[in-house]
């Protein structure tokens, strides 16, 4: 008897759960779609300032720019984006794991600059040096909501803080896919860019002033360019993990429901046969 | 006539994409109108406002700076924001340039006075642009 109605009420709590995770998928799903979409959106001007920041840099003389300039690396900072939030999968394992790593092998001692609360937690806990961190930057970030980062960032290279820069986001594949990355941002390595076309230009002031202007809005674009990467994947992430969780509650509740039916029936022989018994030794 | 293509790309979208005729853009240098047959150029922007033709339209959009770069009759602006007039938040616009003027009368410590000085261009060539498209519409009816 308590055995049936504790499949029962099982059986509820379970249909309860995997409403709950069917509709954080949809919410999911709703939200990657946007989110690819913004990072795609972006890329014809990242781009577009990639060319062109090729051009400038084989110009000759115009190389020399606070940005470009390489120096032995006695301090390392990392940009660590992760989502704010969890349930999507093994996805925040995955990136914690990856800088962590490569935190691990660096020789030089290195500071964390943490965009969204699980990354955050992660260093900390695990008593890395965080130099600021960033957190609740929303769904649909602009282009200002993270300027406070390049800008941090701008400045510790510029005034010597910080040698090299690196960013560590999960880079968005596809829907099942997202793949830790961790990208060299600063000194901007003319090796990542393609190469340039024999082409002269006319510049205005000078090419210097155009590199000058362009660098810190290519490392804006960088970062922000990161972090609509890490929204697609968290999304499409979270989307892949709760569809999974659906699955597996609904397969539980048929179990749930075949054993329930068992006990039932059970039950109902034995009161039968207790019946039938119990006429047999009246007669 | 075999006009320019005109891109106008932002961070965060791509604004504008055609045929045009000539493109008339706020450089760091003065106003510039480009037609078709330019030499390579790459110029920065002033905040300001754009002016395309195409036959007898005209579009205003209002910029606020940026980098424009003309390539074999191709002009691709890489605007930090770009909106068309129908685009514009008047009330934003006119908030941001109030709040511009204060920061810069009131000459406080601790002021960044060229960004200021910026934010006030900025929204004053948004204000300009919205301006200008409606006195415009109004002429036409």
């Amino acid at each position: 008897m308590a055995n049936i109605r504790l499949i029962r009420r099982r059986i509820r709590s379970i249909q309860s759960t995997a409403k709950i995770t069917r509709a954080m998928e949809m919410i999911a799903a709703s939200k990657m779609r946007r989110a690819q979409q913004n990072v795609l959106a972006g890329r014809p001007y990242a781009e577009k300032i990639r060319q062109v920041l090729a051009h400038l840099a084989a110009q000759p003389g115009a190389a020399v720019h606070p940005l470009l300039e390489r120096r032995e690396v006695s301090n390392i900072q990392v940009i660590h984006i992760t989502p704010d939030r969890g349930l999507c999968g093994g996805l925040n394992t995955n990136m914690n794991r990856s800088t962590a790593s490569f935190i691990l092998e660096q020789v030089a001692p290195t500071v964390l600059i943490t965009v969204g609360k699980k990354g955050r937690d992660y260093m900390t806990r695990y008593g890395r040096q965080v130099q600021a961190e960033f957190t609740a930057i929303g769904d649909q970030p602009s282009l200002m909501d993270t300027l406070p980062i390049s800008r941090i960032v701008i400045d510790d290279y510029s005034n010597g803080s910080v040698d090299a820069v690196y960013l560590a986001y999960p880079r968005f594949v596809n829907t099942m896919i997202q793949r830790p990355v961790l990208d060299q941002l600063l000194p901007v390595q003319p090796a990542t860019i393609e190469r340039p076309g024999e082409i002269e230009y006319i510049y205005e002031p000078s090419s210097k002033a155009v590199l000058a202007e362009l660098l810190p809005r290519f490392v804006e674009m960088e970062v922000y360019h990161a972090v609509l990467e890490s929204i697609a994947s968290e999304q499409s992430a979270r989307m892949v993990a709760m569809r999974n969780a659906t699955e597996n509650a609904n397969e539980m509740v048929q179990d749930l429901t075949l054993a329930y039916n068992k006990a039932r029936q059970e039950m109902i022989t034995k009161e039968l046969l207790d019946i039938t018994g119990g006429a047999e030794a009246l007669a | 006539m075999a006009g320019l293509t005109l891109e106008i790309v932002t961070a965060e979208a791509m604004t504008y994409s055609g045929e045009v005729d000539i493109v008339i853009a706020p450089g760091i240098m003065g106003q510039m109108a480009i037609l078709p047959h330019h030499a390579p150029l790459m110029t920065m922007l002033e905040p300001g406002e754009l002016c395309v033709r195409k036959g007898p339209e005209e579009t205003l959009i209002a910029i606020s700076g940026g980098f424009l770069e003309v390539l074999d009759d191709k002009v691709v602006i890489l605007a930090d924001a770009a909106e068309r007039a129908d685009d514009i938040d008047l009330a934003r616009a006119e908030a941001a340039r109030r709040r511009a003027e204060e920061r810069l009368k009131s000459g406080a410590p601790g002021v960044d006075h060229a960004r200021a000085e910026a934010a006030l261009r900025r929204s004053l060539a948004r204000l300009k642009v919205a301006e200008r498209t409606r006195k415009r519409e109004k002429r036409l009816t």
